[in-house]
């Protein structure tokens, strides 16, 4: 499974862990339709440095389309939001 | 395929995968696929190139406005040395706000760095990913049939263009950025062209718009607090106690009307 984080890299990951990768990003979706900012910025860089951590880097070399594409580090909480509502990085 | 079933990841793919549909079409001739990629690249360089302007026009604003609050504590100092209470006052009200704007500044001139770097290296990945296709749709191109060429190169192509759809949602955000700090800079030149960071000499002691704006921009207790420690530190004791009209030199009469010193009575010289 290829993995983009966006403005970052492609990161190659085992294809089992993709349920860790539901709960990670699924805990942060609960965070933003809650409408609380608290706590985002963290389950949010949990999703990311999870990708980091357990997945491999894929080389410029290679040409390959992602299964999965996360929006950039630095979003936020406001773009979050804006994401379900169909007005997020790429307006519709 | 694998994937996650997460909403956010699942909203995110399909609105790359909706820029990738519009990026390229599957159908194009495999060379103009590559002379469209190295075209895209142009753009990126070109988003940089704007990011590097606004952050110069940002950075210009920023030594401009440094003079300024330079200029505006000489002259609070010498208005508290002179005695002229309220002229200090307008002086530090200024420098007050002139500080607050430098401040932003510099968080926005930190952050078009860090779009410029982020957009840097995700061009050179670009780059990289684009010479990769060129190479590889050669390899492609010797090896197999053209219509089985076609479908290995379209997958390769769909590696870059997620690469560029990639590339092109960094430039947009950057750009959202530097119209949003644009904003900001174009409110800042507004109080320049007001006058606002000026020589505050020019404006007697009379309240004007200006000033009154400015009570309400800057932080009272902080000008207070500063003019308390100016007066503390130019021993305001005695030269606050000097009564405004004297204390101005410039303001003494015109010569004349002074005691004719050494010279003498016109009678007696000639007899």
């Amino acid at each position: 499974m290829i993995v983009r984080i966006s403005g970052e890299d492609q990161y190659r990951l085992a294809d089992d862990e993709s349920e860790r990768l539901n709960e990670l990003e699924n805990a942060v979706v609960a965070i933003v339709e809650g409408g609380s900012e608290d706590g985002f910025a963290e389950a949010y860089s949990a999703l990311l440095e999870y990708v980091r951590a357990h997945g491999t880097p894929v080389g410029d070399e290679e040409l390959e389309g992602s299964d999965v594409i996360l929006p950039p580090a630095d979003l936020t909480f406001e773009e979050a939001g804006k994401d379900f509502t169909g007005e997020g990085l790429i307006p519709d | 395929m694998a994937g996650l079933t997460g909403r956010m990841s699942t909203v995110v793919k399909a609105k790359v995968s909706k820029l990738l549909d519009r990026a390229e079409d599957p159908g194009e001739t495999l060379d103009y696929s590559y002379q469209k990629q190295v075209e895209q690249l142009q753009n990126v360089k070109k988003g940089i190139a704007d990011v590097v302007t606004a952050k110069k026009r940002l950075q210009m604003q920023e030594s401009s406005l440094q003079q300024s609050v330079v200029k505006l504590d000489t002259q609070a100092r010498q208005a508290v040395s002179a005695g002229h209470e309220e002229l200090a006052r307008a002086a530090l009200e200024r420098k007050n706000v002139a500080q607050t704007e430098l401040q932003s500044l510099d968080g926005q001139v930190a952050e078009l760095e860090q779009q410029q770097q982020k957009l840097t290296d995700s061009e050179q990945k670009l780059r990289a990913k684009i010479e990769a296709f060129r190479t590889k749709k050669e390899v492609i191109k010797a090896q197999y049939s053209a219509a089985e060429a076609q479908v290995r190169i379209s997958e390769a192509a769909t590696g870059v263009g997620e690469q560029m759809a990639d590339v092109g949602l960094a430039m947009q955000r950057a750009v959202d950025k530097t119209e949003n700090m644009k904003a900001r800079a174009d409110a800042v030149s507004e109080l320049e062209a007001a006058g606002t960071f000026d020589d505050i000499t020019a404006l007697g002691s009379g309240e004007d718009d200006i000033d009154r704006q400015l009570k309400q921009l800057s932080s009272q207790p902080a000008v207070d607090d500063e003019l308390a420690k100016m007066k503390g530190e130019l021993g305001g004791g005695d030269a606050a106690q000097i009564s405004a009209g004297a204390a101005d030199p410039a303001a003494a009469p015109p010569g004349g009307g002074g005691p004719d010193e050494g010279q003498p009575p016109n009678g007696g010289s000639q007899r």
